[in-house]
């Protein structure tokens, strides 16, 4: 694997490594690290860094809604235009275009169900170019990013010889 | 009332570190380094493949040399990884693990007073196994300076009229040391001057960190005369799933077969389905944790640096063997005060022959974080030993 391709791969399961530690796992300098982070952050390819919490450890109210949504796309403009008169919208956590049996899909968090389904309401299917939805709501997580959550790894092996 | 046992295996020595771990496993918070096993869970892929036989009632026994499936994809691996061709129906023998191969083509081999060489600091089984099969086991000493590689000079001064077969346990458990072509070939010749077999223990062949394993089979006139053992624990993480197998010239393997079948009949079924589909799809599992390990093995061999402990790289397997001579302590001494103050498990190189002493086997099957915190308290007791010697 590329240096480049194996960093990217390592800090985004464990972004908290430092860049002395990752140097010596990849087998390079700590400069080659730092001056790496720093293009890649400055490009945009890296975007940011985040936290994975498992909410529901937590006794802080939350709905996650997958919302479809079928739209009009926009003659020179395609699909774009919008799918930004959603993003922006603060409450919008992530804004995929799909390919199948609708067009866009919203991913929305919220405190409640009726603030949800108050933002499919009065903001989203409102638009204009929207010409339908359907909301999904999320009853449990099981993995996510790649982790599976609530349940931690034993070591488990037993002692064998030889 | 007669003595039931037979002396040639009360004879044999009981594994020396089985003790040792009796007492890790009743430490509470000790870390270990001692695992000889992979610490991934076998890919799902994998293991769902196995659930699908079960499901299908595909529970009977095998074919003796193991499901014909199999041994195509076995066949069809070597050929791709080394560029040897095995005949799948007459040159493969699916085994209970890669230890069931050593056993068998001991067995297979060996007359009463043959001599078979074994080098050492190497796997515990390869004596024993000589001696059970009627052998003679002769202890070749690997030497530290020659990055416990082995030399064509170091066979030649072991051979007798009586060697027959040469075990070459490389990559190697527990120094983590490579054969390159070039060493490879230097031991060829000497094994074509002196007529000798090799049964070549390549358990940890896709564990190299250094470019591509190469087998001794691979180079010209050796195949003819060499038993390849290999398997899935390592590879792929499937320690439990028991099954290697062993690739060779027809004629040995079908004694081997004749051996395996009074003794074993055939592998675990389910393992055998999951198998095929480990050959088939897994070479992107390998790769990736072939990258796991090779970070670790990193991590390791910088901690070693920044203690200032001598360790050679080795490049292959998930073990380092460090140098801990300048304590002026044996192996076993170190091993134990390491257990007792710190709480931290690593197996003495003596546990894998007498040219082990005066080093450490630490196993990287562990996570980074695992890894990290082992470190620590190594250096914080090497500190202290450097400081009780300065006293």
């Amino acid at each position: 694997m590329e240096f480049r391709e194996e960093l990217l791969r390592i800090i985004e399961k464990n972004s908290r490594m430092s860049a002395k530690e990752l140097a010596v796992i990849l087998g390079v300098s700590e400069e080659a690290v730092t001056e790496e982070l720093r293009s890649l952050e400055s490009e945009g390819t890296i975007c940011g860094y985040h936290t994975m919490v498992n909410w529901d450890n937590v006794s802080v109210e939350k709905v996650t809604a997958l919302i479809e949504v079928k739209v009009t796309p926009q003659r020179g403009q395609g699909f774009d235009n919008i799918a930004e008169r959603i993003y922006n919208y603060p409450e919008v956590e992530s804004v995929y275009l799909m390919a199948g049996g609708y067009d866009l899909m919203v991913i929305l968090e919220g405190k409640t169900l009726k603030e949800v389904s108050g933002f499919v309401n009065e903001k989203l299917s409102t638009l204009e170019m929207v010409n339908g939805t359907a909301t999904h709501f999320i009853l449990k997580k099981y993995k996510d990013h790649g982790t599976i959550l609530g349940k931690k790894k034993e070591d488990t092996r037993e002692i064998i010889t030889p | 009332m007669r003595d039931p046992l037979a002396k040639k295996v009360v004879d044999i020595k009981p594994s020396g570190i089985r003790k040792f771990f009796d007492i890790v496993s009743e430490m509470k918070d000790a870390i270990s380094l001692g695992v000889g096993e992979p610490d991934f869970d076998t890919p799902w892929h994998i293991r769902d493949e196995g659930i699908y036989a079960l499901e299908q009632g595909r529970t009977f026994y095998t074919s003796n040399a193991g499901l014909k499936e199999l041994r195509t994809e076995i066949s069809a691996y070597m050929e791709r990884s080394q560029g040897i061709y095995y005949d799948p129906l007459k040159q493969v023998l699916v085994t209970v693990g890669g230890s069931e191969g050593i056993d068998m083509a001991l067995r297979a081999m060996c007359d009463p007073g043959d001599e078979v060489l074994i080098p050492q600091p190497s796997y515990v089984s390869y004596e024993p196994c000589a001696v059970l099969a009627g052998a003679v086991p002769v202890i070749i000493d690997l030497k530290a300076e020659n990055e416990f590689r082995l030399t064509a000079r170091e066979i030649e001064e072991a051979v007798t009229e009586k060697t027959k077969v040469l075990i070459l346990p490389f990559p190697n458990n527990p120094t983590g040391s490579i054969m390159e072509k070039a060493d490879l070939e230097a031991v060829a010749e000497v094994v074509l001057k002196h007529d000798l077999y090799i049964i070549s223990d390549e358990i940890y062949g896709e564990l190299t960190y250094n470019g591509k394993h190469v087998s001794i089979a691979s180079i010209p006139g050796m195949a003819e005369r060499t038993i390849l053992i290999n398997g899935f624990s390592k590879a792929y993480a499937m320690t439990g799933w028991r099954l290697g197998y062993a690739c060779g010239p027809e004629k040995i393997i079908t004694q081997m077969t004749k051996i395996h079948q009074f003794a074993i009949m055939c592998a675990p079924t389910t393992s055998q389905y999951a198998a095929v589909e480990a050959l088939r799809n897994g070479d992107a599992d390998i790769a990736a944790m072939r990258e796991s390990y090779n970070r670790r093995r990193r991590f390791l061999l910088n901690a070693f640096k920044e203690m200032g402990i001598e360790c050679f790289e080795p490049f292959g397997a998930f073990y380092v063997f460090p140098c801990i001579k300048e304590f002026g302590m044996t192996s076993d001494e170190f091993a134990n005060r390491l257990l007792m103050e710190e709480k931290v498990a690593a197996v003495p190189g003596t546990a894998f022959g007498d040219s082990g002493e005066g080093f450490l086997r630490i196993s990287y099957a562990y996570s980074l974080e695992r890894l990290e915190e082992a470190m620590k308290r190594l250096s914080r007791f090497v500190e202290k030993l450097r400081a009780e010697k300065k006293a």
